[in-house]
């Protein structure tokens, strides 16, 4: 027996799994039309590849990976695009993206794809471009291209962990995705060891889920895999955060800011596992993923859904119950409030809960903190949420930072518990979006005067260039002249060398001035994640209403 | 969708049904209360409550606050009980009401209400008392048996109310020092230990039926730790400190300080330790700050009884300790997950 580890805090809220997991995956029927954001992931958004009025396949490219961190994306049907405008999409802030329309020609007609059939042939490069032009990201929650992620770097990763934890309630499509599909899973882990040249394979799953946990072992031992371990993890919120699953598998704390790859650890959820396996030995693209129905329905159970479905299309599957408020994209710990019941399932998309005033009654109003920490005693960040508060609320933004308000995971255990009903994530969001608009107003602020500073020196630099290139053009032209015979190819490189290593020079001096721009800003929004700067667009949406409710809490009249 | 935002579920435990666990665990050292001293404290416990609830919307009106869901926090209930628990229970009507107001009103209200008193209310309800009307704070009831006389409920009412006791009886009859005071006395006047534990007020541990309401409070406290209502940590750092300072004297000098167990199941240390330092609003936040609060106010507790001018020192420790609590929560912030000395 592996020895478990542990992490401070953490909850047992009802799990409510049981209503969605009877019944095995269902592929949901074509909807009459697929809304297909090219934002579904951390980094740029995709751009078009398609023109409205275009007939596509299905796995057909529609919108191109724009820049180093970023993602493809496909059209999940054969079909005719209809439109290519802003639509409301799945997110928190309400605000419309770029989605590319569907409309299905009902034949589901397969573009030919380029599958694999020994991936260890492939070099790893050729592994990731092929993980990179499906589209394959992080299926958890997180959305992160996957090719970023399977780099190996130059510390030696020990341990990949696969997440199966799955510790949110109501949710269970990973639950099922290991029960039905196990062996592929593995295989898609066998590809990602490989790329990250890692010893280990850990497998964590909470105990909550036997079946999972021993259709994965049977795969394992099925498959005579090595050094894959399959442990089953106790039930506690939030067990499937990456940074817990990691602290309680292998011992080691990834503490906010810090990549787990520094410290020898890579963690992929299991779902993303599983469409890497799809995308290199298949060739298929990511445009479905398993999608759990639940809350007020009748038949709440799990569906193989396209990317694109309009959520109240998928909805009607499960036999949707009257009373229907909103339906919540996640669970009901971390999930997100859809703006319309028409947006379109995404590959962030594990769970949709229909939710009504029975099932998630309506809050009750906020009482002033009683100090009796209880949220401290839940949080796994081991913070002091009832100090974040104090702060947030005063707005002493200098202050929550000392207190480490970034390390704050956001995994709303603390306003779980708080006998005062303070939504004290919402405070936390509050300060953090105010602190990332403050940051970016700094940024502008440095923007500008280092544009004023270097004004001078570019209309300076531009006239010597230009001097330059045509010198370097004259010479490189009469240079080819005399040796045209002898050794052409460098003769090339001269045209352009003078160049280069001037632009060099500038944007070496242009690093250095941000360098010390950034040396001056805190320590702790220094080191965003990706994910997290992906935040700031959406929270900042929310700026205005959170803060209106910061101000007046309906029952509360603390002091600040 | 406005208006709603994660977590969408939430742990259905208010403060309100916290307060009432907590006024329910008090019950076992209640009833001790009236089996061993008569039903007095049963008026005492009604007129705080009474008091403190009329104090409490009359604040919230005032500075116009939503009265309703403070009302129903029970928070004032349960300073109303600490602190009627702390005054004799034959002590003039006036002198529980007194209390009571000024707990709920300055030092509850006027430093901000629910959450944002840096004292605790009870407490300081009882240092006002005891320093304003100290004669009336000390006549305490005598055990039944104990008197020269035992009072019938009417006759007990009738003194709460208007003073008057029944014809030929004598408050000296009726009533006598705490345990705690008359150690201290006797110890005065050259007593020893020993000769002064076979008094009559004393028991097998402490004092004759007080011991036994201390242990009620236990009962209670256990009953809180079990519900995970309070955690352990304050308690029993409070409780472990007194017995051990109390023991490193009983040591040395055993015909001048009382055992350890006296300590514990004397004056207001169980009922502090699990009732009144564990009020989340005053005391520490973080966990080694709990210890250090409670290692404080066990030292403080000792002294004072033993070496101050008062016969108990639970309150004025706490009340000292409460002071520190900012301070001891600013220097005793944890590290994060991740940020820890040492990396495992
Ligand atoms: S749980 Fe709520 S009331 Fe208790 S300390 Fe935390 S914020 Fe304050
Ligand atoms: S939301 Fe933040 S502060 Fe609250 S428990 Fe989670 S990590 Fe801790």
């Amino acid at each position: 027996m592996r020895k478990l580890h542990q992490f401070h805090g953490g909850i047992h809220p009802p799990t409510n799994k049981a209503q969605s997991n009877q019944t095995p995956i269902v592929q949901a029927n074509l909807p009459s039309k697929l809304t297909i954001p090219l934002h579904q992931h951390v980094g740029n958004s995709a751009v078009p590849a398609v023109e409205i009025g275009q007939h596509v396949l299905k796995g057909q490219l529609i919108g191109c990976a724009e820049g180093n961190l970023s993602s493809s994306v496909h059209a999940s049907t054969s079909g005719m695009i209809a439109a290519i405008d802003k639509q409301l999409v799945a997110n928190s802030s309400g605000l419309p993206e770029l989605c590319i329309t569907l409309i299905p020609d009902g034949r589901d007609e397969w573009i030919e794809l380029d599958p694999c059939l020994d991936w260890l042939e492939c070099t790893h490069s050729e592994l990731r471009l092929k993980l990179r032009k499906a589209g394959v990201v992080g299926l958890g929650g997180a959305v992160f291209p996957s090719d970023m992620k399977l780099h190996a770097s130059q510390q030696k990763i020990k341990t990949l962990v696969l997440n199966g934890a799955e510790c949110e309630p109501y949710i269970t499509c990973d639950d099922l995705l290991m029960r039905e599909r196990a062996a592929e899973i593995l295989e898609g882990a066998q590809i990602m060891r490989a790329l990250l040249s890692t010893e280990e394979i850990l497998i964590g799953i909470e105990d909550n889920k036997p079946e999972a946990i021993s259709a994965m072992r049977a795969a394992v031992l099925e498959g005579k895999y090595q050094g894959i371990e399959v442990i089953a993890v106790p039930t506690v919120y939030p067990g499937g955060g990456a940074k817990q699953l990691i602290r309680v598998l292998t011992g080691i704390e990834v503490a906010a800011g810090v990549r787990s790859t520094n410290l020898g650890v890579q963690c992929f959820n299991v779902g993303t596992a599983y469409s890497t396996w799809r995308a290199i030995r298949f060739g298929e693209p990511l445009i479905s993923r398993i999608v759990t129905v639940t809350g007020n329905v009748s038949h709440p159970q799990n569906f193989e859904v396209l990317i694109g479905t309009p959520m109240d299309e998928l909805v009607a599957h499960a036999a949707p119950l009257n009373g229907t408020r909103y339906y919540i994209m996640g669970g009901p710990m971390m999930g997100v409030p859809m703006p319309s019941m028409q947006v379109g399932v995404i590959k962030a998309t594990n769970c949709i809960i229909a939710a009504s005033k029975e099932i998630f009654p309506p809050a009750q109003p906020a009482l002033p903190c009683i100090r009796c920490t209880r949220c401290a005693d839940a949080c796994p960040a081991e913070l002091q949420p009832q100090e974040l508060y104090w702060f947030a609320k005063a707005k002493n933004f200098d202050k929550a930072e000392d207190y480490h308000l970034f390390d704050c995971i956001e995994c709303g255990a603390c306003s779980y518990v708080c006998p005062s009903n303070i939504p004290l994530v919402q405070y936390y969001r509050f300060a953090k979006s105010e602190i990332w608009a403050q940051e970016a107003n700094q940024k502008a602020a440095d923007t500008a005067r280092e544009r004023h500073e270097f004004r001078e020196s570019r209309i300076e630099r531009e006239k010597r260039e230009k001097a330059e290139k045509l010198a370097a053009k004259e010479k490189a032209a009469s240079a080819a002249k005399t040796q045209r015979t002898e050794q052409p190819p460098t003769l090339v490189k001269t045209d352009v060398n003078p160049e280069d290593t001037l632009q060099l020079k500038i944007q070496t001096a242009i690093d250095h001035a941000k360098e010390q721009a950034a040396a001056i800003k805190p320590l702790n929004t220094e080191q965003l994640t990706p994910a997290q700067q992906a935040q700031i667009d959406e929270i900042e949406a929310q700026r205005a209403r959170i803060r209106e409710m910061a101000l007046a809490p309906v029952a509360d009249h603390t002091k600040g | 969708m406005p208006g709603f935002f994660s977590p969408f579920i939430t742990k259905p435990v208010s403060v309100s049904q916290i307060m009432l666990n907590v006024m329910l665990a008090l019950i076992p050292g209640i009833a001790i209360y009236v089996w061993y001293f008569g039903p007095a404290i049963l008026i005492s416990l009604t007129l705080a409550s009474l008091t403190a609830l009329s104090v409490e919307a009359l604040m919230l009106k005032i500075q116009n606050k939503p009265i309703a869901p403070f009302l129903k926090d029970n928070t004032a209930l349960l300073t109303a009980w600490l602190l009627a628990l702390s005054i004799p229970p034959l002590a003039p009507w006036w002198l529980v009401v007194v209390g009571t107001a000024f707990a709920i009103s300055i030092s509850k209200h006027l430093y901000g209400g629910l959450g944002n008193n840096p004292f605790n209310p009870a407490m300081i309800g009882y240092a006002v008392l005891i320093i304003s009307f100290p004669v009336h704070m000390t006549h305490w009831l005598s055990p039944n048996g104990l008197g020269a006389i035992s009072l019938s409920f009417m006759d007990q009412l009738n003194y709460i109310f208007q003073g008057t006791l029944p014809a030929g009886v004598k408050l000296d009859a009726i009533t006598m020092a705490t345990p705690l005071d008359t150690l201290k006395t006797q110890l005065h006047l050259n007593g020893q230990v020993k000769e002064i534990l076979d008094m009559p007020i004393y028991g097998r541990l402490a004092g004759h039926g007080s011991e036994w309401v201390a242990a009620g409070f236990l009962l209670g406290g256990i009953y809180l730790i079990a519900k995970r209502i309070i955690s352990w940590h304050l308690p029993v750092a409070y409780l472990t400190t007194l017995f051990i300072i109390a023991g490193i004297f009983h040591l040395i000098d055993p015909t001048h300080y009382v055992t350890p167990m006296f300590h514990l199941f004397s004056g207001a240390a169980m009922i502090g330790a699990f009732f009144i330092l564990t009020d989340p609003v005053t005391s520490p936040t973080t966990p080694k700050g709990k210890w250090l609060f409670a290692f404080g106010a066990g030292l403080l507790t000792y002294l004072i009884r033993t070496f101050g001018g008062f016969p108990d020192g639970m309150a004025f420790a706490t009340l000292l300790m409460n002071i520190c609590v900012p301070l001891i929560d600013a220097y005793t912030q944890p590290k994060v997950f991740g940020k820890k000395e040492k990396r495992s």
